[in-house]
Order: structure tokens, then C-alpha cells, then sequence
């Protein structure tokens, strides 16, 4: 009986033992992302890839998501908007996104103020979505689990179960979800859910003249969301509240809220 | 076609699109309420569970109270759903991860145990009011004798040993009642301090500091009531304003002990008062010393937006003032008096300055959000989280304590004493 147990503890020892170093090799040949993908098994996860470098801030990508998803025009609030970065000669940070610039940026009046092209030291735009948070806090504080993660790693609401509470505008910390205006409820960028369930792109993507927009699965080592993030530098938005985002950015500065 | 908290809110510098202040002035009454009941139930239980035999005669008065407010407290909260009649998915789908689908159940045990306290406590009032208007003639009487009957819940055995019996219920109920009080609004506490994305809120002092301030505000609250009554005991020279004793003969109230009362309840305001001071200011100089990133901004709100919020109203004229005026000697009824509202007033400055403060500032660090509160209704929403729908909720735990005060005597008389008044 000793003797079994004994040798039994030793096989189990030396199984457990060869099971901890394979991964541990495995971490040191795959890229935290590509970890993150395979962790969850089989199927894709969805993620951005957003080349921040070749937006024009022409907002085309707004006025579709508006469209496709029927948020009022006259909303001020968007799923998607681009804000607008103007660092002057002086050094000064100035930073808008009127309508969610719907409109489109046609004028040089950041915040409303007329900067002589040659004062502006840099300038650029940034769009932006939901992360689809691998660790999403907004799913995480819904009281009646209206807001929920697909398999696919989409964060979507249920327009039919959510109170209006308001805890997941409160616990995004990139500020992208707000309250319907007709439907009452908390509304927010769902990957276009409904056109990527059947094969389509999401709207914006389609929208974007510029390829600033790609989108795929990072689960997938040879989608171009997967190979951008794997080859190329990209940073993701407010990594420090740890919720994992999954919109990747290139060329982003630090200035960038 | 504006979207929800965009009308009182005043962007400035850059904010997100989307953002607005959300959270608005209900999410400034709920703590603000929940803390009214844990406090007063607190103070009643001082007398059973700590023996502290001084402050029972205000303790029937107390419990009955926190139930009032017990009851309204979960109202703020559905005035500011923007689906309110979907507010029971909370108790039947509750996703247990969010701090607020607790609510349901920490609030049902809450509520269970101060309704059962209160039956244990005027048990024998309810018996014996009962059995005296069983013969009543006229149908205001009759129906108040047909719900002193069904409040019996069937039970007329108020024997020496039945009524021992009710006493020592009802003090394993308040002892129990104690952590479920604290856990009620720590959690409140917990609402806001989780929410990482908010770097006013986020500190787990949160949960303590809410407690602390919802018994100092409990206890100033039971303090005010109980003198705007005796007031009107004094005023209309009857022993209990509203009991069944209204048509008998006038005794003159005894303001003396009135004021023993007043004391000894300054007393314990005081000592609770700088618990809740001393973990609001560690919260303060922590968040000053570490200066993490929001800490710019922060400074911004605290030292410079909220200022005169902070420092004038809810620590110099809400904490400092009233402190003064219970510590200087020979407390009178009138400086209790005001005291009590200045620190009503303070602790709900402190639920403006966490709920409104904590909004006032994009959570792009470079911006401002500024609130104000509608006055003059225009539509449901500037109702429900207006001028308006704030009054109401604010006012109805009075009503609902009048509206008990007339079945249950809050100011029991000495020989009328219920086993614990
Ligand atoms: S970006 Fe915000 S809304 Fe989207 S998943 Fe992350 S926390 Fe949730
Ligand atoms: S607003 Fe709706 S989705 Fe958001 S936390 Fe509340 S119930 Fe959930």
C-alpha cells in the first residue's frame, strides 16, 4: 500500500512536472496575444487592427455606423467616432471630436480655435470603437447579466434585459457606451454583429476609404489582424486598468486619451 | 434627439461623445438614504446589543424609523432606471459579479429583520390594541382594530414569559441587524469604490467611509426627529403626539430628560464623527500623496471645482460647525437641534461631492463635466432625476413614519412600556 502510493505520487510528480515545462516553453516562443487566443480553445476571436497612422478624420466611418445601426443622426453620441489631436509649436494639447465627427474634420479649428498651420507641430486622428475587452468590467458590473461576451470575444447588450442602470457606462473606462436615446438602454459598437455573423465586414470597415479599419481573428495565425499584431508595433488603449483591450493601434502617441 | 444625461450635463475642454453625467441626483439621495437606515438602525440597537440602557427610550422610536426609510431607500434607485418596470430582473436574473445585483438579496434579509424587530418590539402594543378595539364602534376604528388583528399575525399570548421571549428575539435580531446594516451600505460603499474607471471613486475605504458617514447621518437624523417631536409634544402638551392616548389629559412633557437624551445621543454622534473625518481625510491625503496619473485632474476637482463643496460646505459647515456646537458645554436643545440638520446636511453633501464630484471630470483626464440639476420638470427623465422626483423620495420616509406613528407609538409612556421601551 506504501509502496503503491508512493510511486504513484512519484508518476503523478513526473507527469505534472513534463505538463508544467511544455507550456512554459510555449511562453517563451508565442506572444502574450497569440497566448490569449489559444487559451480560450477552438473558434475565432474577433479583434480591431486600427492604423491610426492613415486616418484622414473624414468620419465617413461614423455616418455608417449611424446608419447601419440606427443611432439617431442628431445624436451627439456615436459607437465609433474619431477625436482629433493638434499638438501646437508651444505645446500645447488640443484635443475634440465634435458630433462624434460625424461631419468630418473639413477645418482647422480644433477645440473651436483657429491654429496657423505653421504653429501645429503635429497633428492626427484617432478613431475609436469598443475593445471587445478580453476582461471586460462593463460585463462584469451588469446586475442582470444583460451585457455578455459571445464566444467570439464580441461584447454585446440585451436591448430586451437591461435595466438602464447606467453601471456599465460608469465601468468603461474608455468611454464608449451610452444610453440609447429611443430604446433606453445601454448601447455600444457590437462589431457589427449582425453583418460579421454573416461574413460581412462591419460597417465602418466597409466605409473606410483609407484601410485605417481591419478587423479578424486573432485566434487565426494567419489573418492580418494576427500578423499585424505579431510582427509589427501596436499598443493598445489604457492598458493599466487590465481589461485586456482587443482594438490594436498603430501608430498611436502619447497624448492620445 | 439628446441622449441620457446630456441635458444636465455642461461639457468642457475634451470630454468623449459619449460620456455624460449618468449617474445624477437619485444616485446622490440612494447612499444618502440607505446610510439614513443603517444609522438609525444602529442607534437602535446600541440599547440591546451594548447595553447601553440610556438610549432606550429612543430606541422604538429609532427602529421604526430605519424601517420608514428602509422603505424608500429602494426607490431613488428605480426613479433612475432608464427601464424601471424591468427593476425585479434584478432578483430573478442577477448576474453576481455586478455590486448592485446583491442588492435583492441584502436588502430582502435587511428588510426582514428590522419588520420582524419592530413586530417583536410592539408585539404587546399590537396585542392589546387588538383586543381593545375588538368591540370598537364606527369603521375608522373598526378598521384599525382589523389590522392591529391581522399585525398579530395570530399570536395574543403576551404572558410575563412570551413577552421575555419577545424581548430576547428582539435583541438577537438587532445584534444580527448590526453587520446586515453595515453590510447594506458598505456594499453601497462598494457600488462605488470597485468602479476602476473612476479614480475619485476607486479606493477600498469606500465601503468604511460610507459606513461611517451613514451612522453619523442615521444618528443626526433620529437626533432631529426626535426633537422636531418632542417639540410638538411640548407645542400641543400632550405626552405622544399621534398615539392612541389623543384624548387624554395633558401631562406636561418633561423636557428634562429630553435633553439627558440629546446629550448622551451627542455623545455618540461625536465619537462617530471622527471615525467617518479621520478615514474621509487618510482617503483625501492618500490619493494627494501617491498623485497617480488622474491625480492632476483630480486636484483639479478637489482643490479647485469641488472646493468650496468640500471644505466650505460638507467639512466646514456640515462637520466642523456641528462638531463645535455638541462639544462646547451645557448642550442645549436648540444648538442640538442645529447641529443635527448642519451634519444632515454635511453627509449629504459628502454623497453629492463622491456621486456628482466623481462625474465632473472626463475619464479622458482632460476635460470637466459639469452638473445641473433640473428644477423645473419638462419631461419624465428631468422629473424622475430633477428637483422635483429628489423632494419627493426625500420627504416620503417622513410620511411614512407618520403614517406608522399612528399604530405604533414611537414615544411609548412609561407605565405603557413595551417590553423594550
Ligand atoms: S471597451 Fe468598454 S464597453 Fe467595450 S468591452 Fe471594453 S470595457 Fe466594455
Ligand atoms: S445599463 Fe443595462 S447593460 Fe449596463 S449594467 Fe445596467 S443593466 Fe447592464
Amino acid at each position: 500500500m506504501m509502496n503503491w502510493s508512493r510511486r504513484h505520487f512519484l508518476k503523478n510528480s513526473a507527469k505534472a512536472l513534463a505538463a508544467a515545462a511544455v507550456p512554459a516553453a510555449a511562453y517563451e516562443l508565442l506572444t502574450p496575444e497569440i497566448l490569449a487566443a489559444v487559451r480560450k480553445g477552438k473558434g475565432p476571436r474577433w479583434a480591431w487592427v486600427i492604423d491610426a497612422t492613415k486616418c484622414v478624420g473624414c468620419g465617413m466611418c461614423v455616418q455608417a455606423c449611424k446608419r447601419e445601426n440606427e443611432i439617431p443622426w442628431e445624436t451627439t453620441a456615436s459607437r465609433t467616432w474619431v477625436e482629433r489631436y493638434v499638438v501646437t509649436t508651444d505645446g500645447r494639447v488640443l484635443i475634440d471630436s465634435p458630433n462624434a465627427a460625424r461631419d468630418g474634420y473639413t477645418k482647422n479649428n480644433p477645440m473651436g480655435e483657429q491654429v496657423p498651420a505653421e504653429q501645429i507641430a503635429k497633428g492626427f486622428f484617432v478613431p475609436k470603437v469598443c475593445n471587445h475587452c478580453e476582461n471586460p468590467p462593463c460585463v462584469q458590473v451588469c446586475p442582470v447579466g444583460a451585457s455578455h461576451v459571445t464566444d467570439e470575444g464580441v461584447v454585446l447588450v440585451d436591448r430586451s434585459w437591461c435595466i438602464g442602470c447606467g453601471y456599465c457606462l460608469q465601468a468603461c473606462p474608455f468611454g464608449t457606451r451610452f444610453f440609447h436615446p429611443v430604446h433606453k438602454t445601454a448601447e455600444k459598437c457590437t462589431f457589427c454583429y449582425h453583418r460579421i455573423t454573416k461574413g460581412m465586414n462591419p460597417a465602418c470597415v466597409d466605409a473606410c476609404a483609407f484601410g485605417v479599419r481591419k478587423w479578424g481573428d486573432i485566434r487565426d495565425p494567419n489573418s492580418e489582424v494576427s500578423r499585424i499584431v505579431r510582427t509589427e508595433r501596436v499598443t493598445v488603449l489604457k492598458e493599466e486598468y487590465g481589461t485586456k483591450p482587443h482594438a490594436f493601434y498603430i501608430g498611436l502617441d502619447r497624448i492620445v486619451r | 434627439m439628446p441622449v441620457h444625461g446630456e441635458i444636465w450635463t455642461i461639457k468642457e475642454l475634451f470630454v468623449y461623445p459619449n460620456e455624460n453625467i449618468v449617474w445624477s441626483i437619485q444616485i446622490v439621495l440612494y447612499p444618502y438614504l440607505t446610510g439614513l437606515v443603517a444609522g438609525a438602525f444602529v442607534l437602535s440597537s446600541l440599547s440591546h446589543v451594548f447595553g447601553k440602557e440610556e438610549l432606550k427610550p429612543v430606541t422604538p422610536f429609532a427602529l421604526v424609523f430605519s424601517l420608514a426609510l428602509l422603505l424608500a431607500a429602494p426607490l431613488p434607485l428605480l426613479f433612475h432606471l432608464q427601464q424601471p418596470q424591468r427593476n425585479i430582473h434584478v432578483l430573478f436574473t442577477p448576474h453576481f459579479t455586478s455590486a448592485i445585483a446583491a442588492f435583492g438579496v441584502v436588502f430582502s434579509v435587511y428588510a426582514a429583520i428590522v419588520a420582524s424587530e419592530v413586530w417583536f418590539t410592539y408585539r404587546q402594543h399590537i396585542v392589546e390594541s387588538a383586543l381593545s378595539l375588538r368591540k370598537a364602534e364606527g369603521l375608522p376604528a373598526r378598521l384599525k382594530g382589523l389590522l392591529y388583528r391581522v399585525l398579530t399575525l395570530g399570536s395574543y399570548d403576551v404572558s410575563e414569559k412570551a413577552l421575555k421571549l419577545d424581548e430576547r428575539v428582539a435583541t438577537v435580531l438587532a445584534g444580527v441587524g448590526i453587520p446586515v446594516a453595515c453590510f447594506l451600505h458598505g456594499y453601497v460603499g462598494f457600488i462605488f469604490g470597485s468602479v476602476k474607471a473612476n479614480a475619485l471613486w476607486m479606493t477600498p475605504l469606500m465601503p468604511v467611509i460610507f459606513i461611517m458617514s451613514a451612522v453619523v447621518s442615521g444618528i443626526a437624523l433620529c437626533l432631529f426627529t426626535y426633537i422636531v417631536i418632542m417639540e410638538i409634544r411640548v407645542i400641543f402638551k400632550r405626552p405622544s403626539p399621534w398615539g392612541p392616548e389623543r384624548g387624554h389629559p395633558s401631562a406636561m412633557p418633561q423636557r428634562e430628560t429630553d435633553i439627558q437624551i440629546i446629550r448622551i445621543i451627542a455623545k455618540y454622534l461625536v465619537f462617530f464623527m471622527i471615525l467617518a473625518l479621520s478615514l474621509e481625510l487618510l482617503d483625501l491625503v492618500f490619493h494627494s500623496y501617491t498623485a497617480k496619473k488622474p491625480y492632476e485632474i483630480l486636484q483639479t476637482i478637489i482643490f479647485d471645482r469641488f472646493a468650496f463643496n468640500i471644505f466650505g460646505l460638507q467639512y466646514g459647515l456640515g462637520m466642523a460647525l456641528p462638531f463645535l456646537l455638541l462639544l462646547l458645554p451645557s448642550l442645549s436643545i436648540r444648538r442640538a437641534f442645529v447641529a443635527s440638520i448642519l451634519i444632515l446636511f454635511g453627509v449629504f453633501m459628502m454623497r453629492w461631492n463622491v456621486v456628482i464630484g466623481g462625474q465632473a471630470f472626463s475619464l479622458t483626464f482632460s476635460g470637466y463635466m459639469n452638473y445641473q440639476l433640473p428644477i423645473i420638470p419638462h419631461d419624465l427623465d428631468t422629473f424622475k432625476e430633477g428637483l422635483a422626483g429628489f423632494l419627493l423620495l426625500l420627504l416620503l420616509p417622513f410620511g411614512l413614519l407618520w403614517l406608522f406613528s399612528r399604530f405604533l407609538p414611537l414615544f411609548p409612556k412609561k407605565e405603557k412600556l413595551s417590553p423594550l421601551g
